[in-house]
C-alpha cells in the first residue's frame, strides 16, 4: 500500500505487529521468571531423572580459600562467574547473595520460586494464545507464504545475502520490501522449532501432561532432559532475539521501529 | 542511537521489567490475575487427564540410587519420636469429617487391606526428578470402607511434623544433630501455641485415581523416616509437595477455607500452586 508518492510501503499488518509486541512481552517475562525458577535448583541433567553427582550444567557458589566464588560448570568443566553467575550483589542493600542468576535478571527479584512459577504460567498462556492467534492469521492471510517461505530464487541466494550480512550491507530501495532469505530462514526456525520446542519441552516438565501423553517425555529422553532442552533453546532465543534487535539497529533502527509500530516503512534510503 | 545508548537503555528497560513485575505480584488486581492462571491450567488439566489417565511407571532398573528426602527428614516432635522408637506399633491413621463411618487403622490394618505397587517418577517443584518404587494402600479402599459423604470434596491430610514452632527454630537444629530427645517440641506445648505442622490436600478425582495410594513400603522396605514414615501420600500426577509424609489423619471436607491458612496445603499457604500437576 503506497502512501504519498512511490517511496512508502505498508510493511506489517496490524495483526503482526500487535502479535509481535505481546510476543516480545511475553518472552522477556518467561526468560526472566524462567531463571527464577532455575535458581530453585540451579543444575541440569540427561535422562529421567537428576544424577545429582553429575550434573551436564551447573551454577553454584564455592568456598575457594575462606571466600566464596561464583562458579559455572559444563561437562565438568568449571569457569569463575562471581558477580554475575553464582554469587551475585542483590538490589537495594548491596550484599552478596548465593544465587544462581543475579536479582536485575529474574522475576520476581528476591529469591522466589512460588511467585516466579505463577509469571511464567500466566504468561505461558498468553504466549500460547498470541502464538496460536499469530498462527492462523497467518497462513489464513497469506502472510507465511508470501512473507516468509523463502522463494527457489532466494535459496540460490543464500550465500550472497550471508555475506552481505557480515558486511553490514543491507538491502535498500526496492530490495527492501521483502525479507531476505537469510531473514526468512532464521524467523522460520525461531517460529517453528524454537518456540514449539519450548512449548513441547515445558510441557513434559508438567507431571500432568506426562499422565495425558507418555511418548511426550521420551521424546526428548526423559524429563531432566526436557528440561535441559527447554534452557538450552531459551538460550538459542536470546541469542535470537540479541541478534534480531542489533539488526534492527544497524539497518535503520527508526524506519524498523516505526514499520513495526506503525505500519509504514520509508523505501527511499536511510533517514536518520 | 548508538550502542551505548542501547545498552543502557536495555539495561534500564530489564529493570524496569524487574520493578514493575515486583510492584503488579504485590498489587491485589496483579496477583489475583497470576492466580487466575492456575485455574485455567486445573481446568485445562482436568479436561486432558480426566479421572483415570496414568502417570508414567518405569522399571525396576530405573530406580534411583539416591533418592533425595526433601522437607522435614526428621520430624522434630516428641510424640512422634514416641511412635518412631516403637517402630510405629502404637501409631494410628484417623480418617474422619465427611464419611460414613470414621476409622482408625493401625500399620498391619493398612497391610491387610488390598496393595499397589507403582514405580514412578518424583518430581520435586524445585525442577529435580527420583524414580522410586512405593507400596501401600490405594486411598480409594479406604475412602470406599469409610464411605465418603455426597457433600465431600477434598481429602485433607494432616501430618506428624511440625514445621514452624512458637518459640525458636533451635529445636530443629539441635534434632538434626542428634540431640533430639532432650530438646524436642511436647505436643502440649506446641498445641497451647500457635504451631504450623504440614498438611495438604487433594480433589476426590485425585484422591480416588488408581495411583494415589498410602505408601508404607519404598523400593521393598518399610518407609524409613527421611521419606515419611509410617505412611506418605503418593500423587502421581503432581509435584512433589502434594505427596504429605507423616500421615495422621485424613479429614474429608467440602473446603480447606478453615484450615492452615485456607490455601489447602503449608507450601499453598506460602505462595505455590494448590493444583501442582504443573
Amino acid at each position: 500500500m503506497a502512501m504519498s508518492g512511490e517511496r512508502w510501503i505498508f510493511r506489517h499488518s496490524a495483526a503482526v505487529r500487535v502479535t509481535h509486541w505481546i510476543n516480545a512481552f511475553c518472552l522477556t517475562i518467561l526468560l526472566m521468571s524462567g531463571l527464577q525458577i532455575f535458581n530453585a535448583h540451579p543444575a541440569l541433567y540427561l535422562g529421567k531423572q537428576s544424577d545429582f553427582d553429575h550434573p551436564v550444567f551447573s551454577i553454584s557458589a564455592e568456598r575457594q580459600q575462606d571466600r566464596l566464588v561464583g562458579v559455572t560448570k559444563a561437562f565438568g568443566l568449571g569457569v569463575t562467574t562471581t558477580g554475575v553467575l553464582g554469587l551475585s550483589t542483590a538490589g537495594d542493600n548491596g550484599e552478596e547473595a548465593v544465587r544462581a542468576f543475579p536479582s536485575w535478571a529474574t522475576v520476581p527479584s528476591g529469591q522466589d520460586l512460588a511467585t516466579g512459577r505463577r509469571w511464567h504460567f500466566a504468561f505461558a498462556w498468553l504466549f500460547l494464545l498470541n502464538g496460536t492467534l499469530y498462527l492462523v492469521y497467518s497462513v489464513v492471510s497469506g502472510h507465511m507464504r508470501r512473507d516468509l517461505l523463502p522463494s527457489s530464487a532466494g535459496f540460490r541466494s543464500l550465500g550472497r545475502t550471508l555475506r552481505d550480512h557480515v558486511l553490514m550491507r543491507f538491502p535498500k530501495g526496492d530490495a527492501a520490501r521483502h525479507y531476505n532469505p537469510l531473514q526468512q530462514l532464521t524467523y522460520l526456525v525461531v517460529i517453528f522449532v524454537l518456540l514449539p520446542l519450548m512449548v513441547l519441552t515445558g510441557l513434559t516438565m508438567s507431571p500432568g501432561i506426562d499422565a495425558f501423553f507418555h511418548p511426550l517425555a521420551a521424546l526428548h529422553g526423559g524429563r531432566q532432559s526436557a528440561r535441559t532442552v527447554h534452557f538450552v533453546a531459551a538460550a538459542a532465543i536470546l541469542l535470537f532475539a540479541a541478534v534480531h534487535v542489533a539488526m534492527v539497529l544497524v539497518s535503520g533502527a527508526f524506519n524498523n521501529m516505526r514499520s513495526m509500530i506503525t505500519g509504514n516503512y520509508y523505501l527511499g534510503g536511510a533517514l536518520e | 542511537m548508538n550502542r551505548r545508548h542501547f545498552v543502557t537503555a536495555g539495561a534500564a528497560a530489564l529493570s524496569g521489567v524487574v520493578v514493575g513485575c515486583d510492584r503488579i505480584a504485590g498489587t491485589s488486581g496483579g496477583g489475583k490475575g497470576l492466580h487466575a492462571a492456575e485455574w485455567v491450567t486445573y481446568r485445562a488439566q482436568r479436561i486432558l487427564l480426566g479421572a483415570d489417565k496414568l502417570a508414567p511407571e518405569f522399571s525396576e532398573s530405573d530406580i534411583a540410587p539416591h533418592f533425595r528426602s526433601n522437607g522435614t527428614g526428621d520430624p522434630p516432635d516428641k510424640s512422634y519420636k514416641l511412635l518412631a522408637r516403637d517402630h510405629f506399633q502404637n501409631w494410628r491413621l484417623r480418617i474422619d469429617g465427611l464419611v460414613e463411618r470414621p476409622l482408625d487403622l493401625s500399620l498391619s490394618d493398612l497391610r491387610s487391606l488390598p496393595a499397589r505397587t507403582q514405580i514412578t517418577r518424583h518430581d520435586c517443584v524445585e525442577g529435580w526428578s527420583c524414580i522410586g518404587k512405593w507400596t501401600g494402600t490405594p486411598l480409594s479402599e479406604i475412602l470406599t470402607r469409610a464411605g465418603a459423604k455426597t457433600q465431600a470434596r477434598f481429602a485433607v491430610f494432616h501430618c506428624a511434623d511440625t514445621m514452624e514452632g512458637d518459640d525458636d527454630s533451635g529445636d530443629q537444629a539441635a534434632s538434626s544433630e542428634g540431640l533430639a530427645d532432650a530438646k524436642a517440641k511436647t505436643a502440649a506445648q506446641t498445641l497451647d501455641n500457635r504451631v504450623v505442622r504440614y498438611y495438604e490436600s487433594i480433589d476426590l478425582i485425585d484422591a480416588l485415581h488408581p495411583q494415589t495410594i498410602l505408601a508404607y513400603e519404598m523400593n521393598g522396605q518399610p518407609l524409613s523416616i527421611p521419606y515419611g514414615a509410617p505412611l506418605r501420600l503418593r500423587v502421581e500426577r503432581q509435584l512433589g509437595y502434594k505427596m504429605a509424609k507423616y500421615v495422621m489423619h485424613i479429614e474429608l471436607a467440602d473446603s480447606f477455607a478453615t484450615i492452615g491458612e485456607g490455601r489447602g496445603g503449608y507450601w499453598e499457604d506460602r505462595g505455590y500452586e494448590w493444583y501442582a500437576g504443573i
